[in-house]
């Protein structure tokens, strides 16, 4: 269990500079902000508030998931080889996918705080006001989880950034491009060639499975398609229908896995 | 006979693109010895200790580390390593990162004795963000403590370093050597190991030119041996020209004679009875064996 020794390391480190507190109360404040604004007006509609945060929570942590997550990851190797630190650590009898793990752990439990916290306080709020069932309580659960394999995934790109950069200031910049790309340009991208196909082949039937190989977007449709009260109040149901149920789940659950040994193989070329 | 050497590494070639950064390299290093790796930036030092961490991979040759190869399990466990002008997370304390390299390694060492060890007792709980760079470098000594390493490869340990602190850094090389580790210690501080160590390589270019004992040295390179003479009165011109030495402010007489003629040189000395009221013999220091081994031209 060498791993644990970074893990606790990373875990005092992100203890120490308040990271996990700043995180906590980004997510909770943001949750809090968007499921009250957003409920006034739709709050009568027949569905209790909390599904309706849920949907607005849903929206958001799309960009924040991500956001936190490469915010801790594109230090990870950059930062320990600027430092000088990285070459004595690969001495150590640890080997390189150790190292990744430890610190791997140390960051999701971050991130898990965070999400458990915000999102957990917002929706026991709203259910509270505005009173919460079953189902919407099944999609609170759904909305927390999905949000910490979202921010696994962004996690571990972080990772292979931090591997491929040749410094820390480098791997920050291109984790905000990384970020653009798969949270926004993506689906402008897909919206204007689905404009540009109308009716055709793309929109009918690539459209939407280069639509759920997107991390991003296969964390939205696994939280919509699994929840018909979030699905009404979204515009993605249509996609989401002409996939099969296990596509976004199978994306969601592949990116990490995927992701990671990305990580380890960048990580394997990188001389300290 | 001597037992197995600790480290044996044999004709190590390591190019970066085009360039050879490495030529060659044979040296090899026992038990409880301390061998001082010098030459000019560039020379290949760091390259080298990095080859025997398994850090790079050398294109030619062999490193062996107790049998082992370099980057394998064993090879890891049996060395430890002070990096060039190390740093570590500033969130941390001394004590922390120090217990997470105990933690990587396996050992239970008395972490703040060993922190007491290299000075650091007083600032173990503060933050590494706040430490000066002799501190930091002293946090990196200290996990070259944790366990007790066969081989223990220091670059450039005393980069920073006030010289009080030199002098610790000595002494607990000097324990490691005398508990049985192989120290090697890559330098241009040249005075200071030159009493410190048992043995000098010499790198140029990325060529060992050198490799021997101080004495060793000296009587390879037959570098000339200085004697001083005092004269008495307004001897000294004479007595320069007499001997074919060099006037050197007032009253003093400097001549250059090659090891081997350097009693009959003496002798002639004596001769000039009187006139010489006193007399020094300077061998020569590793500045000067240094610059003649790493500016020598050999191919
Ligand atoms: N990462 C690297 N990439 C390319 N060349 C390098 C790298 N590291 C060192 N070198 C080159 O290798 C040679 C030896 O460097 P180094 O071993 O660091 O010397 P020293 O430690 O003796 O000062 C130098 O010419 C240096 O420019
Ligand atoms: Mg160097």
């Amino acid at each position: 269990m060498r791993f644990l020794a970074i893990t606790r390391a990373e875990l005092t480190i992100l203890r120490r500079n308040l990271w996990i507190f700043m995180a906590t109360l980004i997510m909770l404040a943001f949750a809090l902000a968007l499921s009250f604004a957003g409920s006034a007006p739709t709050g009568t509609l027949g569905v209790d508030m909390l599904t309706i945060s849920v949907a607005s929570m849903t929206t958001l942590s799309v960009y924040l998931a991500p956001l936190l997550a490469l915010m801790m990851g594109f230090d990870a190797i950059a930062g320990d080889r600027d430092r000088g630190s990285l070459a004595l650590l690969l001495t150590y009898p640890a080997g390189r996918g150790e190292l990744l793990a430890g610190k791997f752990l140390a960051h999701l439990a971050a991130l898990t705080i965070a999400m458990v916290i915000g999102f957990g306080a917002a929706g026991a709020i709203a259910a509270w006001f505005g009173g919460a069932g079953a189902e919407s309580l099944l999609a609170l659960a759904r909305l927390v989880l999905t949000s910490i394999l979202l921010g696994a995934v962004f996690l571990v790109l972080g990772y292979a950034i931090s591997a491929l950069a040749n410094s820390t200031t480098a791997a920050a910049g291109l984790s905000a491009g990384l970020w653009l790309v798969f949270v926004v340009l993506f689906d402008l991208a897909l919206l204007g060639a689905v404009v540009m196909d109308g009716d055709g082949v793309f929109t009918q039937s690539i459209f939407p499975w280069v639509m759920v190989a997107n991390p991003a977007d296969a964390f939205r449709l696994w939280n919509i398609a699994a929840s018909e009260g979030v699905a009404l109040s979204s515009g993605m149901a249509g996609a989401a229908a002409a996939l099969p149920t296990w596509a976004a789940p199978l994306s969601l659950l592949a990116w990490p896995i995927l992701g990671f040994l990305l990580a380890r193989a960048a990580f394997q070329k990188v001389e300290p | 006979m001597r037992d197995e050497p600790i480290l044996k590494i044999s004709s190590l070639d390591k190019f970066r693109g085009k360039t050879q950064v490495l030529h060659g390299i044979d040296l090899e290093l026992y038990a409880g010895e301390r061998l001082a790796l010098l030459g000019h930036n560039g020379a290949g030092k760091s390259t080298l200790i990095k080859s025997v961490l398994g850090l790079i991979n050398a294109e030619g040759g062999t490193i062996s580390i107790c049998g082992a190869r370099p980057g394998t399990g064993a090879a890891r466990v049996a060395t430890a390593f002070l990096p060039e002008a190390v740093s570590f997370h500033p969130a941390l304390t001394g004590f922390e990162q120090l217990k997470t390299f105990a933690r990587l390694s396996g050992e239970k060492p008395d972490i703040a004795a060993l922190l007491q060890r290299v000075g650091l007792g007083e600032a173990m709980h503060r933050r590494i963000g706040a430490y000066s760079k002799g501190m930091r470098q002293r946090l990196g000594l200290a996990q070259v403590l944790l366990g007790r390493p066969k081989l223990a490869l220091l670059d450039e340990p005393t980069s920073g370093l006030d010289p009080i602190s030199r002098q610790d850094l000595y002494a607990i090389i000097d324990e490691l050597a005398a508990q049985g580790t192989a120290v090697l210690i890559a330098s241009h501080a040249l005075t200071e190991v030159e009493a410190r160590t048992d043995r000098i390589a010499i790198m140029r270019k990325g060529s060992k030119v050198a490799d021997d004992t101080l004495a060793g040295l000296s009587a390879q390179a037959g570098l000339p041996v200085k004697l001083r003479l005092r004269a008495s009165g307004d001897q000294a011109d004479r007595i320069a020209l007499e001997t074919g030495g060099r006037r050197i402010n007032g009253a003093s007489v400097e001549i250059l004679c090659t090891p081997q003629d350097k009693m009959a040189e003496l002798r002639r000395i004596a001769a000039l009875g009187d006139a010489v009221v006193d007399i020094d013999m300077v061998p020569p220091r590793l500045d000067d064996l240094y610059r003649h081994y790493s500016n020598e031209e050999l191919n």
